[in-house]
Order: C-alpha cells, then structure tokens, then sequence
C-alpha cells in the first residue's frame, strides 16, 4: 500500500477492481479480511473497514458463518459509478496537460486514436 | 471498546528529569500500536511503568483493571519483550523457551520450537554465546509464542537483517488473526510497520504527542515543492513543520491533508505536492528546530 489515500480505501479499491475485470463473478466468496491482510501485509482491523464499507455500499453482502460475498448487480453499479467518476478523474488532468503543453484538439484526438491501435485495444 | 490499559496522568521523574509528563491514554484490547518516539523520549519507561518493573512519580495505571506492580494475577496476562533482555548466564536456547512456558499461560510450543526453526536459532546453544540477531530472534520468538493478552515488543529486532524481519512480521500478523490480542510495537523502524499498526502512540520528551489511527496520519502532512512564491502562496495560514531551500526552489512540509481543494491550489500555483510518510511526519514532529532550518525561516520572510 504506497499511495496516499487511506489503506482501508485501497483495499476497497482492490475488490472493486476484482469485481469489474471479473475476477471476482457475483455471488463468489471474497478473500477474508485475515486473507487480505496477511497478502497485503496490513492491520487486519484496517482490512476490515475496507470489507465493511463495501458491504454498507451493498457491494458485498454477508452470509452470517460463512463470510462475505458479491453482491448481486454489483459489477454493473460499480461500472456505473466508475463512468461517473471517469470525466473528472481522467479527462481533466488529460486537457490540462494538454493545454499545457499546447496540444489541440485535433491533434489529441489523433493521438487517442494512434494509441489505441498500436495496442491493438481501440475504442470500437 | 474494552480498555486493557487504562494510564491516567502518568509522570515519572528521575531526580530533576521528568521522563514522563502526564500522559494519559487507553489501550484497547485486540489492537497492534505502535509506539513511537526518539531514544530517551520516554517508551522504555512507559512500557516499565504498564509491566509493573517501575512506579510512576504521580498517576494512575491500571492494567486489567488493576494497579499492576507485584500483581501476579495481572502479569500473568502480560509479556515485555526487552531490547536487552537478561537471561540466566547458562540458559540455552531450550532453556529459555522451556521457562516461558511455565510462566505464559497461553504458551504454544509448537508455535514457538516452529518460530526457532524458522529463524535458525540453536536449540542447544548457550544465550550468552548467541550473536546479537539471533538474541533478538529467541525474544521475538518468546514475545510471539507467549501469545499473552497484553504483549509489548521493545525495539525488539536490533541485528535482525530484512528477510528476519519480514518473518517477524508476517508470523505476527498470522498468529494475531488467529490469536487476537493487545500488541504495543515501539520501533525507529517506522516506515516497516506503517501498515501493520493500527493506531500510533508518539511519545516526544515525556510527552503524548499523537493517540491516532495509523490510517489517517497516512498523508496528515504534505511536502510542496515549487517556486519559493508559490509555495509561500499555498503556505499562507497552514503551519509549516519544516521547509527547505535549493536556489529558487522551495521545498515547505505543512500539516493538513490533501484535499480537492488542495490538489486544485496546487495546480493553479503549479507547485508539487506529496504526501507525507508516517515516518517523515514523526521525524518531522520530534526533530528539534535546527538553527540551519530557523536561519531558512528568517531568510524566507
């Protein structure tokens, strides 16, 4: 954990991440909190706030015994909330290095364009 | 919260010196802090104060809800790992664990014989004859097996090199999930058990200075670098902990944290901001002024 937001935050993060790639399918058991601090190498109490805020979110639900699961309609709320944040996480530091550096319009879009094909992952 | 410590208005004098200057704080069960400070800021004194080795001038402790000066009862539950822990001249390594275990109520040998093995400590060897890692390795090793309800670890891996360290810290995680119980960790080792503490004690000269949560020290402080105008810009109203000076540029450590409205400042004055380590924030809070830093605040009005 090496950034400067709050660990219980990243934690958070991490399971979202999982939940959007698909790496964690609605319904399946997420790691527990004494799993996720042991690999992470953090306070298990902090690895359970990350968890709880989660389940107060209705990412994760908890199934008394046994632990704590995906919700369903949790991949598309995320996704949701993610495009929601996406503008004013990505687009605007990208248009103000951009005028920064004197880049226009075209020219950007271009770019955004080249880019996307030399990793072979264009935008469709 | 149920409180394992309870310290009221601790002070502790040794003749004109005041070790310890009413400090007061709780200490909650199936918690790891971690007690910080510099050398002689008082951590020793405090953690011989709560094992019963020492009385407070004035004040009150009580552990386990009771004073815990010769109160077998009491220390019973507790284990206080010394830096320089003093054994019998000819214990062996067997001996050592072999005595913990009649003195720890919660003892687990196999945890403990599995713990020696794992940082190669001599059975059969003589304490005395141990090198200096390896003494901290046997009281690493009794700290975590005594699994006591009340464990205090000071500066507990001096020799001990990185690898022995890591095992240190991932056993005690490990065991802490499946064992939980009070951990109080003083170490100059900040940086290595930033993540693993959940809340932070700093002791600076006798004093309390921090009882916080080591979450949210994390970027408590910041460190703006950019044009000396600029960053005095961001500066105005903030306290400043520190500030240094490279030609025009400024580099000025401020207390608070990085909100939006921060980060916007920042850009609009184009200065860089990063954050602050728990480590820098506490070498930041107990470095005494220095007169270089004192002549950069004069030269910087």
């Amino acid at each position: 954990m090496d950034d400067d937001r709050p660990i219980f935050r990243q934690i958070a993060e991490l399971i979202e991440n999982s939940i959007i790639d698909g790496s964690l399918v609605e319904e399946a058991q997420v790691p527990s909190t004494n799993e996720l601090a042991a690999f992470h190498r953090i306070n298990p109490a902090t690895a359970a706030k990350g968890v709880n805020q989660l389940v107060s979110e209705g990412t994760l639900y908890k199934r008394r015994g046994i632990g704590m699961f995906v919700a369903g309609g949790a991949r598309a709320r995320l996704r949701e909330r993610r495009r929601e944040r996406f503008t004013e996480q990505y687009v605007e530091p990208l248009l103000a290095e951009a005028r920064k550096l004197g880049i226009g319009h075209d020219e950007l879009m271009k770019m955004i364009d080249s880019f996307g094909a030399v990793v072979g992952r264009d935008l469709g | 919260m149920t409180a394992v410590v309870t310290a009221h208005g601790v002070t502790k004098r040794f003749g004109d010196v005041t070790a310890l200057d009413d400090v007061s704080f709780v200490l909650a069960e199936h918690t790891i802090y971690g007690l910080l400070g510099r050398n002689g800021a008082g951590k020793t004194t405090l953690m011989q104060i709560l094992t019963g080795q020492a009385f407070a001038s004035s004040g009150n402790v009580s552990v386990f809800d009771a004073p815990p000066v010769e109160n077998p009862a009491v220390l019973s539950k507790v284990c206080f790992v010394r830096e320089s822990q003093r054994y019998p001249h000819f214990y062996t390594v067997r001996d050592v664990l072999r005595t913990a275990r009649r003195l720890f109520a919660n003892w687990d040998d196999t945890f403990a014989h599995g713990l020696a093995a794992d940082f190669q400590l001599p059975a059969g060897r003589q304490v005395r004859r141990l090198s200096r890692g390896m003494l901290s390795a046997l009281g690493v090793t009794v700290g975590l097996a005594a699994r006591a309800p009340l464990t205090f670890f000071d500066e507990p891996y001096l020799g001990l090199d990185a690898a022995a360290r890591q095992l240190f810290y991932d056993r005690l995680l490990a065991d802490y999930a499946g064992h939980p119980r009070t951990v109080v960790l003083s170490t100059h080792l900040i940086d290595e058990v930033s993540d693993l503490v959940e809340r932070v004690l700093l002791i600076d000269r006798g004093r309390l200075l921090l009882d916080e949560d080591a979450d949210d020290l994390r970027a408590r402080a910041v460190a703006v670098t950019g044009r000396a105008e600029a960053v005095d810009g961001f500066a105005a109203g903030r306290t400043e902990l520190h500030r240094e000076r490279l030609s025009g540029l400024v580099r000025s450590t401020i207390l608070g944290g990085l909100g939006p409205h921060a980060k916007a400042l920042a850009q609009a004055l184009n200065v860089e901001l990063a954050p602050l380590s728990l480590q820098q924030l506490v070498v930041r809070l107990t470095a005494p002024p220095t007169t270089t830093a004192a002549a950069d605040r004069e030269a910087a009005r």
